[in-house]
């Protein structure tokens, strides 16, 4: 396919965002009940769900760590996610961004709250649209505080991209086929601190300072709907609780 | 002793442990190389086979670089197929490589859309002390900058290849340089034993004219932002002493 135009003339990106405009983002909290703690979230053509399960206990015990609970994460996309059918045997992209993201996550989590159990995060992506890590890291945050997982932050994420020549937020699936790098990004916003960064791609050392400023804005524009997200499903959960005294 | 600015060994902080590198040592292989960093020891082999190119990238080549952290090389690692360490290493090196394009995919193509010549490289951890990344990274740089291959020429649909040996097309030299974080402190090329007590580490991918082609964050701790900055730009500086230890870039005939 001849690589398309991704630039508008004016500037403006194929989908009309400007340079650091985030695609629409949506997340739904709590939406599994057998779960511990789930969310599903949206974001442009994106569409992620995320369980987790835990702390519980680990089978089988050798594997189990004497202070603290072991992470577990899959990351995996259903064959129907993307354009041409994906085989759903686990892939090395798949192998590779489940120890990403479950590095990610990790550090956001009071481990040694829970030793010798398995906390584990089951991330699926029901369709594909660039940033799927990112999205994923995103819906898995929120699910680990769906499960009263006692967290230090959450970990929200966002993909800066490089798109005939200038750095852009949030990058859709063509701008990362099509672009010129790619440079997925994760914090703990309160924190100040980086849980996932990669990069692919050509870039300078000024649009790598440039990319992870950009980056931390979407972060925090991310990290603000997860909250609005956890917060009202807490208004339902005590709205609930206080019509069942009543 | 960190404060201090001391490491266990005996190094700087911002110190590289002792680098050999020996290549075109296996005749079979197109190309090879055996690479020590300190007491850490991989080996790289480059093998080349005819073979249809990607639907979307008919007009190039093909490389694929697979990592095994075998037995061999520690007590930690067991039998069995790659595992997330293996694939992840081996999908950095990759992107460090494929982003800078030091190898050159475009003249790889023999009959576009039909024939390509596939690179193949396979990076084997021998002895494990720490910091494979950069030494498997090393070791496939190495491999593809002395591998040889065989001139092909095309004669409509037919494809013959001629004796004549020719280097592969290689336009850069990457330079991957790992640096962890213990506490506050940010160390380059960790060992072992500070592999085990760091926080986490990042990767940097550098090419010869100081641009970055691949980044990764490991390890399930973090950094602040201001920790990733200092980190690059210590990559940045030590790359160059690295890049002087490589070979030279082949020369077009």
């Amino acid at each position: 396919m001849e690589k398309p135009s991704l630039l508008t003339p004016e500037g403006l990106r194929l989908d009309g965002r400007k340079f650091d405009e985030l695609r629409p983002l949506k997340i739904e909290v709590g939406i599994l009940d057998n779960a511990d703690g789930s969310a599903y979230l949206e974001q442009g053509g994106n569409k992620v769900i995320v369980a987790v399960y835990g702390p519980r206990e680990l089978h089988p015990k050798h594997l189990s760590l004497p202070n603290r609970a072991l992470i577990r994460t899959r990351y995996h996309m259903t064959p129907f996610s993307v354009e041409e059918r994906k085989n759903p045997a686990p892939s090395r992209r798949e192998i590779e961004l489940s120890k990403v993201i479950r590095e990610a996550l990790e550090p956001s989590i009071f481990v040694n709250e829970y030793p010798r159990t398995a906390i584990d995060i089951f991330i699926e992506v029901l369709q594909a649209d660039g940033g799927t890590r990112c999205a994923s890291i995103t819906a898995a945050s929120v699910a680990l505080a769906d499960a009263g997982i006692p967290l230090r932050d959450l970990v929200a994420a966002v993909a800066v991209g490089k798109v005939e020549g200038r750095l852009v937020l949030d990058l859709n699936h063509l701008e990362d086929q099509y672009g010129e790098g790619d440079m997925p990004v994760a914090m703990m916003p309160v924190l100040n601190a980086v849980t996932l960064l990669q990069a692919d791609g050509l870039f300078t050392p000024r649009e790598f300072k440039e990319g992870l400023e950009l980056a931390k804005k979407g972060i925090m524009e991310v990290y603000k709907v997860q909250r609005e997200a956890l917060r009202k499903r807490y208004a339902r959960l005590i709205k609930g609780a206080r019509s069942l005294e009543e | 002793m960190l404060k201090r600015g001391e490491r266990l060994d005996g190094r700087k902080l911002d110190q590289v442990r002792e680098i050999s590198i020996e290549t075109n040592f296996i005749e079979k292989a197109e190309g090879s190389a055996l690479v020590r960093i300190g007491k850490t020891m991989v080996v790289a082999g480059v093998k080349l086979s005819l073979g249809s190119p990607f639907p979307d990238a008919p007009d190039k080549g093909v490389i694929i670089v697979n990592t095994e952290l075998i037995p061999i090389a520690s007590p930690v690692f067991e039998p069995g197929p790659p595992g997330e360490e293996d694939v992840e290493i081996a999908r950095v090196v990759d992107r460090g490589i494929r982003s800078s394009n030091a190898l050159d995919l475009s003249k790889l193509s023999i009959i576009p859309g039909k024939r390509c010549w596939i690179v193949y490289v396979d990076i084997y951890a021998l002895n494990h002390d720490g910091n494979l990344m950069d030494a498997c990274a090393l070791a496939a740089v190495s491999a593809l900058l002395t591998a040889k291959k065989k001139r092909v020429s095309v004669e409509g649909d037919s494809i013959k290849i001629v004796e004549e040996e020719e280097p592969l097309p290689m336009k850069d030299r990457p330079v991957f340089i790992t640096i962890g974080k213990i506490g506050d402190n940010l160390i380059v090329d960790p060992n072992y034993e500070e592999e085990l007590i760091m926080d986490s580490r990042i990767t940097f991918a550098i090419t010869e004219d100081g641009k970055i082609s691949a980044i990764q964050k490991g390890e399930a701790g973090y950094l602040t932002c201001e920790e990733v900055i200092n980190a690059s730009e210590l990559a940045f500086r030590i790359s160059k002493e690295i890049r002087k230890l490589l070979p030279a870039l082949p020369k077009v005939s």
